[in-house]
């Protein structure tokens, strides 16, 4: 062995084993830390602010309103809150770290300068009550997003407020609805979406008391227009169809699919989150759409956040453009004004309000910066090379999987299905648990529902070449390995994620969904 | 272009690899006449320090909280934000993990919103809270869809203290279900005018506390004649903070409790993104909304957490789901996480006890202004005060003398004759300068 001048192994012996198997003594791995609940730290009586002291305590008012009993929450010293979450953080998978080819949830870069933007004074410390005059630059904003999704989606009017894709949907149902009803067409409740369509879909559908109609899909994995027509007729209130589809693919016959539900009086409700795929080379305007949501955190890289916050404006038609919820923004005299009470003069026949405040500024001002930084030329960009990586991807493991449509090119994602693990004992789920043991999210599986074992790659247009080739190379490995008869790589995966497969059945059988104390309660600070 | 990372040259070579000749023939699904080659009419790319340039101009011209007085609350407030939450929240990890479908990968933010689910429970005084909704008033909503699904039963009653913007976002989405709602007048103190209203078509009672108007109720005695006509009492409130000081929700006997968590570890943002905070009694549980995190183990034995319950989501369920919620407000729900964690309960008491000493000494200040009157009996850190004249004209006219005076009830609800009527607030952020000042600037206009 070789030692430096104070005895000090300088290089590792050889070791007669692998590190699978190898137990720690504390749990730990490393760089990985065990880390415990933020309950279990010892903190019931620290704090990590330091506040001026309460001088006198004047609240004889709240007599009897005060609470008596201990809340029941620990708080800890700056150092140990950074240090908890830093290790919680480290046990997430992220964009920043590889690549995330969730389908139809579209993780792409996120550009740091649009969270520098948000924290600009200007937008994120002003308050969504004070007077107009002096938020004219926000307002302004506003005007210049609307300007921009209005341009990029060929529609004459945008609902900004909703505050996530499903937030849109319920926006665009709810000013068909009122659209019918101001027609005399109430009796209009019947809403049709394919079989493939986001869950979204159906749940906003009855949310808003719509019955929802499945519609079949074609062997190519489109809309039937025979069965779409078989369907429509005066119950129907719209459809609510999503293009470029969830499989993957463009609905070649959209607008024969707008010309058949409008010629049966309904409305034609897109659902966008696949607008990324065709941003800036297709306008949804000129394919007949009544109204669309667009998820700024899919098309315009907002954050996910691990779960939002999201933003979903809603771009919509002629006829539709009189229900837009409240806030409007006008433009007079005195410059950009709120309209914020439905059935005002200045906004009449607004079918009401979404939420207490204006949608989510926050995200605005991400998505306007982002599309600034691309510019039309970049957009355009955008949708091409989404559609070309995930076209690479298709034909680079079409020959070692199945893609469940092999003919004719896919958009933004490409979607596989189980046929190529037959005989093999390995199920989606086994090949997707694998791929984390590899250093990659899985894509997303078994959606859609139309396709048996479905695998949906979504690469998105910030992967480079050199990540796409390490992502096929990862993925023909492991359907080498799987074909090969080397199950068990499979079915005990992960074994390197910081944890191994999860017990979901258990969760949800004794639902423990907060931290309790095991012995006694712990003491609470007076 | 920066974001960008294809080379003219990956691109051939990846078309060639596809077998195609150019781009285009990969959309060649898009029907002929709405092909476009030429981007649409919006300005070309810009380089980071154009669109700096440009944001930097909108956000000058806008005159931000912290630039000097300022007063206004009404379901958004201005707190002091540890610099520890905003590093925290950008990590990469946090910020750029999406939902967490994969739990052995995502247990960071399945951990927090663990966690993060026993603070909101903890705080409301209630069994069991969901991993965030979008904001207070899409909660409120959902919390009355809920009651119709519990009860089967289609009326809510709200009081004359609930947000008339909660109002507006509940009978939006309540009048699509088919529930009817009864909105009581505006009305600066009276909560319990609602037990009146209650009959045995009411699926929910709906009350906010501290109210619009800032006055604190008990409501105790509400969920006594909610329970005893078979409906659920669901209390609101706007402003976490108070929570510190005040009886939860859960002491009161809600069923739902339904808070707008913004105050803590989320800035005003002009209104959004905020953080929704939803909590029940647990045996509603399989009929609440949203996003679930539960405790489980993996194939080792060791602790970990899944999202669960989710036969009650719509990716599941479809049109029979609870809700159609999917994104939430996850990195709105971490700040508020961090932020408690470092609050604690004892810097949480004592920032609440910061507010309401805060509001006393701005009550005090108003009160001895000519011509104001303190409508609010009893407050946390928000009170309502008459005006001479209208109160929109009042602020308008302070904030051309930079102060941001507070909310009209006019700009809430423009038919409740309470034009009058403004709502102030202060935090541990004012200053008792600003109250000097503002105190001078209202007895100067009210004397002109």
């Amino acid at each position: 062995m070789s030692m430096n001048n104070v005895g000090r192994p300088t290089r590792p012996e050889a070791a007669n084993d692998s590190a699978a198997g190898h137990q720690t003594l504390t749990g730990a791995r490393g760089l990985l830390q065990d880390e415990a609940l933020i309950f279990e730290l010892d903190g019931w009586n620290k704090t990590g602010v330091d506040l001026p002291p309460v001088t006198a305590a004047s609240s004889s008012d709240l007599a009897g309103l005060l609470r008596s009993e201990p809340i029941g929450l620990p708080g800890l010293s700056e150092p140990e809150v950074v240090r908890h979450y830093v290790r919680l953080s480290q046990k997430n998978h992220a964009i920043d770290l590889a690549l995330y080819p969730l389908g139809s949830c579209t993780m792409k870069h996120n550009p740091r300068l649009n969270e520098k933007m948000a924290r600009l004074p200007g937008f994120s410390d002003i308050h969504p009550l004070q007077p107009q005059s002096t938020v004219q630059g926000a307002l302004e904003l506003m005007d210049r997003l609307a300007h921009w999704l209005k341009t990029l989606t060929g529609m004459p009017a945008v609902a900004l407020t909703p505050k996530a894709g499903a937030h849109g949907e319920l926006c665009g149902l709810l000013a068909i609805r009122a659209a019918h009803e101001a027609a005399g067409n109430g009796h209009r409740k019947t809403v049709l979406a394919p079989t493939s369509a986001h869950g979204t879909n159906p749940a906003t559908a009855a949310f808003v008391g719509y019955t929802v109609v499945e519609i079949a899909q074609t062997e190519d994995g489109r809309v039937d227009l025979a069965d779409l027509e078989s369907k429509l007729g005066d119950h129907v209130a719209a459809i609510m169809v999503t293009n470029p589809n969830t499989c993957g693919l463009f609905e070649r016959d959209v607008v024969e699919i707008a010309r058949l539900t409008h010629a049966a009086g309904a409305y034609f409700y897109c659902d966008g989150a696949n607008f990324n795929a065709i941003v800036g080379r297709v306008r949804p305007g000129d394919l007949g759409v009544d109204a669309m949501h667009i998820n700024l955190h899919k098309t315009f890289s907002t954050p996910h956040g691990g779960g939002g916050p999201g933003a979903g404006p809603v771009v919509l038609s002629e006829a539709l453009a009189p229900f837009a919820p409240t806030p409007w923004l006008t433009h007079g005299d005195n410059g950009f004004a709120l309209a914020e009470h439905a059935g005002d003069d200045d906004a009449k026949t607004a079918f009401g309000r979404m939420s207490a405040f204006h949608g989510q500024m926050g995200m605005y001002v991400r998505a306007y910066a982002y599309m600034l930084s691309h510019g039309a030329d970049g957009l355009k960009q955008v949708a091409e090379d989404a559609v070309l990586n995930a076209n690479y991807v298709k034909a680079q493991l079409k020959d070692v999987m199945t893609p469940a449509f092999p003919e004719g090119p896919c958009m933004h994602e490409a979607l596989f299905d189980d046929r190529w693990l037959e005989g093999t004992g390995v199920t989606t789920l086994d090949f997707a648990k694998a791929m984390i043991d590899e250093g990659f999210h899985p894509m997303t599986m078994y959606f859609p529902l139309v396709v048996h074992g479905a695998m949906l790659i979504e690469p998105t247009e910030t992967e480079s070449k050199h990540e796409l080739d390490r992502f096929i190379t990862a993925l023909r490995a492991l359907a080498g390995a799987a074909k090969a008869g080397d199950v068990e790589r499979f079915k005990g995966a992960p074994f390197h994620a910081p944890l191994r497969r999860l017990d979901e059945t258990q969760a949800a059988r004794k639902p423990r969904l907060k931290w309790k104390p095991v012995a006694a309660a712990p003491l609470a600070a007076e | 272009m920066r974001y960008l990372p294809l080379t003219p040259e990956d691109r051939v070579e990846m078309l060639g690899a596809i077998g195609v000749k150019s781009i285009d023939d990969l959309f060649v699904d898009v029907p002929a006449s709405a092909r476009r080659d030429a981007p649409v009419d919006l300005p070309h790319h810009a380089g980071e320090l154009d669109v700096e340039r440009e944001m930097a101009g909108l956000a000058r011209r806008n005159r931000a909280a912290g630039e000097g007085p300022f007063f206004c609350g009404a379901g958004a407030y201005r707190h002091h934000v540890p610099a520890t939450v905003d590093h925290i929240i950008q990590r990469s990890e946090f910020l750029t993990s999406y939902t967490p479908y994969q739990p052995e990968i995502a247990q960071g933010t399945l951990q927090v919103l663990f966690e993060f689910q026993t603070q909101v429970a903890a705080l409301t005084g209630m069994e069991v809270a969901n991993a965030s909704l979008y904001d207070g008033s899409t909660g409120a909503a959902e919390a009355v869809m809920m009651a119709q699904r519990v009860t089967r039963k289609t009326k809510a009653v709200m009081s004359g203290g609930l947000h008339p913007h909660y109002v507006g976002a509940i009978e939006t989405l309540a009048h699509a279900a088919g529930v009817t709602t009864n909105a009581l007048p505006a009305a600066v103190d009276a909560e319990d005018a609602v037990i009146a209203a209650i009959d045995q078509d009411t699926a929910c009672v709906v009350v906010q506390t501290p109210n619009v108007f800032g006055t604190v109720t008990d409501v105790t005695k509400i969920a006594e004649a909610a329970h005893a006509a078979g409906a659920l009492l669901i209390v609101v409130t706007t402003e976490a903070v108070s929570y510190g000081l005040l009886k939860s929700p859960g002491e009161m006997g809600a069923d739902i409790a339904v808070a707008e968590g913004q105050s803590i570890g989320n800035g005003l943002n002009f209104g959004g993104p905020y953080v929704g905070l939803f909590a029940c009694k647990e045996k509603f549980v399989r009929q609440m909304p949203g996003r679930l995190c539960g405790e489980t183990v993996d194939a080792d034995g060791k602790r970990g957490f899944v999202l669960t319950l989710s036969t009650r989501e719509q990716h599941i369920r479809r049109d029979k789901a609870t809700s159609n919620i999917c994104t939430n407000s996850g990195l709105c729900a971490l700040a508020f996480s961090i932020h408690m964690s470092l609050l604690g309960e004892t810097g949480l008491r004592q920032l609440a006890a910061v507010n309401h000493q805060k509001a006393l000494a701005l009550r005090d200040a108003l009160k001895a202004v000519p011509g104001v009157e303190v409508l609010t009996p009893r407050f946390f850190n928000e009170f309502a005060i008459k005006v001479p004249g209208k109160a929109a004209e009042v602020v308008e006219t302070l904030a051309a003398h930079g102060v941001i005076a507070g909310v009209p009830f006019s700009r809430l609800d423009g038919k409740a004759g309470l034009d009058d009527v403004l709502l102030v607030a202060a935090t541990e952020t004012t200053l008792d300068i600003d109250i000097t000042v503002f105190a001078k600037a209202l007895t100067k206009v009210f004397a002109q």
